[in-house]
């Protein structure tokens, strides 16, 4: 959804521009001609008859803004329509009431199973950050090498079909296992799911820099480093930005399942409580957090992307 | 360097070139003789698919010869090297660098071991040679195909190559930019003197600027067909020489050899 307003402000501050362009040069013709008629019509003034520049500008803002509140209302309308005629199934009031009680006091803490709202989304952003972090320090070298070298991606290509399709919630218990906490357990669990689109993307965008940049290469007889820096580190960049993002979706979607699994602090057992307890409004607005999280990572990566790019 | 060197500055001798496919063997070239003397400007010309970047290439050392020897200035090419520089038909500039460091990055590969000024004096009389001190510090895309074309040949100028390699180099330009860019790279050989290997398809272009132009025959298999001298007075004046007799001689020359003895069937 997001993606389709980007685009929409895109095309928003072109229809702007075309939208002054024409302005420009009715007023330029306007002046030609006046001057051409100037000894004919002694006195004639041209009546400025186009639109001022603040209410093109406020229409084209309305037309952006109408398609995606008219999405949302069409959500919150089936949401009540559905709650109405099931027993115990908040509507959007009930939960909006209980939201703004939830995040009167995001940050109080009564023991380790009762925290406030905002230490929950700290702490699942905390393991989040631990293992896509991780996951980006060993994914993305790892594509650079197996890009670069036909062996080694023909060597890791196996291993990589094999276990990417798994589920992550299956790497939990060896996890478990192996670190015998739950935390880092989890954190395991992100970093195994995060990797695999940023060797993937990293990988193809070394395979894919163009042939004429390599032979400029050859020709200026660049040594390894200058290669890597000047030329495939750039080209590679938006590929590796790509992974990036896609590992950060995949990682904000897996800590949901693995802290509901594990427990302790986090947004993913804070639903699993809030069910136990039969709250069912605390869990609605904890899909809306999680949404709107992911949402704001999402967005934060393509800004990054954006300063990257080079077009 | 003695006299029999600079008559066979590059060298080109019983040359080969086959590529393996997936239909099989393709024979590229077959049996290329050249030799090209010292300061000497060559153009090599031909329908497309006959091979002749493929010459260009192997000169340049980013293709190995299947069978036969090359030499620049008596040495073996067996890898790409500063001496040698190329202009390719794409421009091929990084778009990530701008104009200077573009050509900087050439620039520092070839003369390292000098001090950081001299590196950046050089980059900047690069530019200015080809006209675009004004354009240093944007980026390709900012500028028009005919400004990257020239600063890859600031490029390869910067560089200060023994021969400059040139593949179809204004062959994406509109005619009047061409024209342009050929008058000023005429004027630039003049100034520095340096041999030259053009590959072109263009019959104006090749009389125009060449001292000689190598017509290679249809592939597969291409062969040097025919060399043609071109003896006219330099500097030239695209202008003078529309009428010049020999010009116009010469002009049809590669056109009968192009058009009737070589002709490519329409595809």
């Amino acid at each position: 959804m997001m993606t389709a307003i980007s685009i929409n402000k895109e095309s928003l501050s072109e229809s702007m521009q075309e939208a002054n362009s024409p302005v420009e040069n009715t007023k330029k013709v306007i002046e030609i001609t006046t001057i051409a008629t100037d000894k004919a019509k002694a006195g004639y003034k041209p009546v400025d008859s186009t639109p001022s520049k603040f209410s093109v500008q406020s229409k084209a803002f309305l037309q952006w803004l109408i398609p995606p509140v008219l999405g949302l209302l069409l959500l919150v309308g089936i949401w009540a329509m559905i709650a109405k005629f099931t027993a115990g199934f908040p509507g959007p009031a009930s939960t909006l009431k209980a939201a703004v009680v939830l995040f009167s006091d995001p940050f109080y803490s009564n023991g380790p199973n009762d925290q406030g709202i905002g230490w929950n989304i700290l702490a699942s952003l905390e393991r989040v950050g631990l293992g896509f972090g991780m996951a980006a320090l060993i994914g993305i070298p790892l594509g650079f090498m197996i890009g670069r070298f036909e062996f080694l991606s023909r060597m890791t290509a196996p291993v990589i079909s094999l276990l990417r399709p798994v589920s992550p919630l299956a790497w939990l218990p060896i996890g478990l296992l192996v670190f015998k906490a739950a935390d880092p357990a989890s954190i395991w669990v992100i970093f195994i799911s995060a990797i695999w689109p940023m060797i993937i993307n990293t990988a193809v965008g070394v395979s894919k820099v163009p042939q004429d940049y390599m032979n400029v290469a050859k020709v200026l007889n660049l040594s390894e480093w200058k290669i890597v820096t000047k030329i495939l580190f750039p080209s590679v960049l938006p590929y590796m930005m790509t992974g990036v993002r896609l590992s950060i979706g995949v990682a904000w979607l897996v800590i949901v399942a693995a802290e509901m699994l594990t427990g302790g602090v986090g947004i993913g057992f804070w639903v699993w409580d809030e069910w136990n307890n039969l709250n069912v409004e605390h869990i609605i607005i904890a899909i809306f957090v999680v949404g709107i999280v992911g949402l704001l990572l999402e967005q934060a990566l393509i800004l990054i992307a954006k300063k990257f790019s080079y077009e | 360097m003695d006299k029999f060197q600079q008559e066979r500055y590059v060298q080109l001798e019983n040359v080969n070139m086959s590529f393996t496919t997936k239909k099989g063997i393709f024979n590229a070239l077959n049996n290329i003789n050249l030799d090209i003397k010292e300061g000497e400007f060559i153009s090599i010309i031909g329908h497309s698919g006959c091979g002749k970047s493929t010459v260009l290439n192997l000169i340049a050392g980013l293709l190995t010869a299947t069978s036969g020897n090359l030499f620049c200035a008596g040495r073996e090419i067996h890898r790409p090297g500063p001496d040698r520089a190329v202009v390719f038909q794409n421009h091929s500039l990084l778009p990530w660098l701008t104009c200077f460091e573009n050509v900087h990055l050439a620039v520092e590969r070839v003369f390292g071991l000098e001090r950081k000024s001299q590196l950046e004096a050089r980059t900047h009389a690069a530019l200015e040679l080809v006209g675009l001190s004004h354009a240093t510090d944007k980026r390709p895309n900012e500028i028009s195909g005919g400004m990257k074309q020239r600063v890859g040949i600031a490029r390869a100028l910067a560089m200060e190559p023994k021969v400059l390699l040139l593949d179809e180099p204004f062959g994406a330009l509109d005619a009047l930019t061409r024209a342009t860019l050929q008058d000023e790279l005429m004027k630039i050989m003049e100034k520095s003197g340096c041999t030259a290997v053009m590959v072109t398809h263009d019959v104006d272009e090749a009389v125009l600027l060449s001292d000689r132009i190598v017509m290679m025959t249809n592939g597969p298999s291409a062969e040097i067909g025919e060399i043609l001298k071109v003896e006219l007075a330099k500097p030239r004046n695209r202008l003078e020489l529309a009428e010049d007799t020999q010009y116009n001689h010469l002009r049809s020359e590669v056109l009968r050899f192009l058009y009737e003895r070589h002709a490519k069937k329409a595809a």
